[in-house]
């Protein structure tokens, strides 16, 4: 079973959004990134259970610069084989699609998960673009997955209760909570990651189809208004009127 | 229990004197914590029930002897892995960091160092994958800072050493598989003996009562006729040395494990000022609570630098017992100081157990004792500046 887990690096849930260059970058000062933890805890703990039962490997690929490899090195440290990072620092959806499609094109990877998206900018269409360039099947957000054989069966949530769907292999997947418990990494790991192989390759050509034109804060809290508790109609009207939620 | 929200400090940047592999671990342990050990802690304080659980995590992450090399069962980290290590544990309570440092620096480290080469294969495996559970004996009831005093003797009595006395304030001692245990031969040398749990006449009584260090097990290691084989001493090292070479490893662990119990103090405190509104604004506002944050984080940054020396020249074998000394004895005064600040900052809620600081507070009282008292560490430096032994 060979797996392609892609990973992306986002802030830490705990850092102070901000922004520069008047207001079309992301401010980097200060902020820790971390593995996306869909990627981490579910796409790449599922890969490494299956490869444990089944045998096989599990490569990381990232499409980013330098300054992803912390993140891949954690990938490597949690149990991953080995991993490549696709020389490109660009933001597009298509673009990063089209990079890790290029480099999984004559690789007969079995599986290729993704998290169902990253936490920062939650665009959730990677995998989806992935699966159309690679002409395979696609199954988003699974909570479940088991192979056997050449076969994949996949839970899905759907409103109410649990879709379960088969498909063959190859295949791309998107993974959300559940389908896997976060694993911590432990020493010899993190030392053995160092020697795993990291390769850097050069992005294919391709078009960058979008472009961020600005970023904008949501706006600041406002003061909280106290109604008495007998004034329930007060509460009401503002709610009506002024919040305008009813 | 109030969600962890720890988050490190590094005002001088110092994270970028740290590799790569150095911050994953650190971020490692502390991601450990915030999973299994911050929502447990205070209740097991509370009861002052050590945790026997987190001792497959600690074993599972690598955190018993991470220094000691991979074939022997640990991960081959530098020391500076291993300060960040006791940090973090100690960051979220003095008590798991003492069980994690007992294993490795009085336990694992000794066998390493000084212990035969089938002594190691027979017991650092097991140590490190946390099936055994180690301990180590020098202190004795009358003999505390004088530890070459001790009267725990041992007799050759030909097929085997036959050994009686007493060791007291142990850790780990209740529940541990083997004890390292300190003690005279016929001719007043002082020997390291490994004694397991099975061996007659060997018992291990809890000590109850304390007010410190709730989360971690004490006890006394009584021998009584203790017939110990052959095998089982410590061939490579004899004499006061060898337990202060054990020492100056837990020390140095110490000297990092309590930065991290400042960290936690002043982060929590930091937040807690920010949020907390008295006459119309934050207590962080005020100049006099600003005097108090601004201080913990200059004498955090000083201990942070002095620490990350002294890990360098441990990593090159060059780290002198009493520069050892030094580093704990003044990370401990700074991280009390801390405690004790922290907890005015949070007024009224600093006494209760929605934050950690009592906690801390208590358990520094043992830390500041334990592993060399801090006058002793003075009298360390004293005489390693003077040349003039003021210990008797």
């Amino acid at each position: 079973m060979k797996i392609l887990v892609c990973i992306s690096k986002v802030p830490d849930t705990t850092s102070k959004i901000a922004f520069t260059d008047g207001n079309t970058h992301f401010d980097e000062n200060g902020v820790q990134f971390i593995v996306n933890p869909y990627d981490e805890w579910y796409a790449l703990v599922r890969a490494l259970e299956i490869k444990e039962s089944l045998g096989g490997t599990v490569t990381i690929i990232s499409v980013g610069g330098a300054d992803y490899e912390p993140v891949i090195r954690k990938a490597l440290a949690i149990g991953a084989d080995d991993a490549v990072r696709i020389n490109a620092d660009e933001s597009d959806s298509l673009y990063i699609a089209r990079q890790i499609a290029a480099y999984s094109k004559d690789k007969s990877f079995d599986l290729v998960i993704c998290g169902k998206e990253t936490i920062s900018y939650n665009g959730s269409v990677v995998p989806g673009m992935v699966a159309e360039l690679l002409d395979v099947p696609y199954i988003s957000l699974a909570v479940k997955l088991d192979v056997a054989g050449d076969m994949a069966t996949v839970e899905r949530e759907v409103p109410g209760g649990i879709e379960v769907i088969e498909a063959k292999l190859p295949l791309v997947l998107s993974a959300a909570k559940g389908m896997a418990e976060q694993r911590i990494p432990n020493m010899r790991g993190i030392m053995a990651a160092r020697s795993k192989p990291l390769d850097v390759v050069e992005p294919v050509d391709a078009t960058v189809t979008t472009s961020v034109k600005g970023y904008s804060l949501p706006p600041a809290k406002g003061a909280v208004k106290m109604i008495a508790p007998e004034n329930a109609g007060e509460l009401i009207r503002l709610l009506h009127e002024e919040a305008k939620v009813i | 229990m109030r969600t962890d929200l720890y988050q490190g400090h590094d005002y001088y940047l110092m994270d970028e004197l740290l590799s790569e592999e150095q911050k994953l671990v650190r971020d490692t342990v502390r991601a450990w914590i915030k999973k299994d050990v911050s929502p447990i802690i205070e209740d097991a304080a509370e009861k002052a029930v050590f945790p026997k659980h987190l001792i497959r995590g600690l074993a599972e992450m690598g955190a018993f002897g991470p220094y000691i090399p991979v074939e022997y069962g640990g991960a081959g980290l530098d020391q500076i892995s291993y300060g960040l290590i006791m940090q973090e544990l100690e960051r979220c309570d003095s008590g798991l960091r003492s069980t994690a440092s007992v294993q490795s620096s009085l336990v694992m480290y000794p066998i390493y160092k000084y212990g035969s080469e089938e002594q190691r294969k027979k017991y650092l495996p097991k140590l490190a994958n946390g099936e055994w559970i180690g301990c180590f004996g020098l202190t004795e009831p009358d003999f505390g800072s004088n530890p070459g005093g001790m009267v725990t003797h041992f007799k050759d009595m030909g097929d085997h050493f036959l050994l009686n006395g007493t060791k007291m304030w142990i850790s780990n001692a209740p529940f541990a598989h083997i004890a390292i245990v300190w003690a005279k031969n016929e001719e007043g040398r002082i020997h390291g003996l490994i004694v397991e749990r099975e061996m007659e006449g060997f018992s291990t009584p809890a000590m109850h009562g304390k007010w410190s260090l709730r989360t971690s097990d004490t006890g006394e290691l009584i021998f009584d006729n203790v017939k110990v084989p052959k095998e089982n001493l410590l061939p490579n090292k004899s004499g006061l040395g060898a337990p202060l070479g054990c020492l100056d490893s837990a020390r140095y662990g110490i000297a990092w494990g309590v930065i991290g119990v400042a960290l936690d103090c002043y982060d929590v405190a930091l937040r807690y000022s920010k949020e907390r509104m008295q006459f119309g604004k934050p207590i962080g506002a005020f100049q006099l609570q600003q005097k108090k944050l601004a201080e913990m984080i200059t004498e955090i940054t000083k201990a942070q630098l002095l620490t990350f020396r002294l890990g360098q020249l441990r990593n090159e074998g060059r780290a002198t017992s009493a520069q050892i000394s030094m580093a704990k004895r003044n990370n401990i005064a700074m991280a009390k100081e801390i405690v004790s600040e922290a907890r005015q900052i949070l007024g009224a809620m600093g006494i209760t157990n929605e934050f950690p600081v009592m906690r801390h507070m208590m358990n520094l009282e043992s830390v500041i004792t334990y592993e060399g008292t801090h006058d002793i560490h003075l009298l360390i430096t004293g005489m390693d500046i003077t040349g003039l032994d003021a210990f008797k």
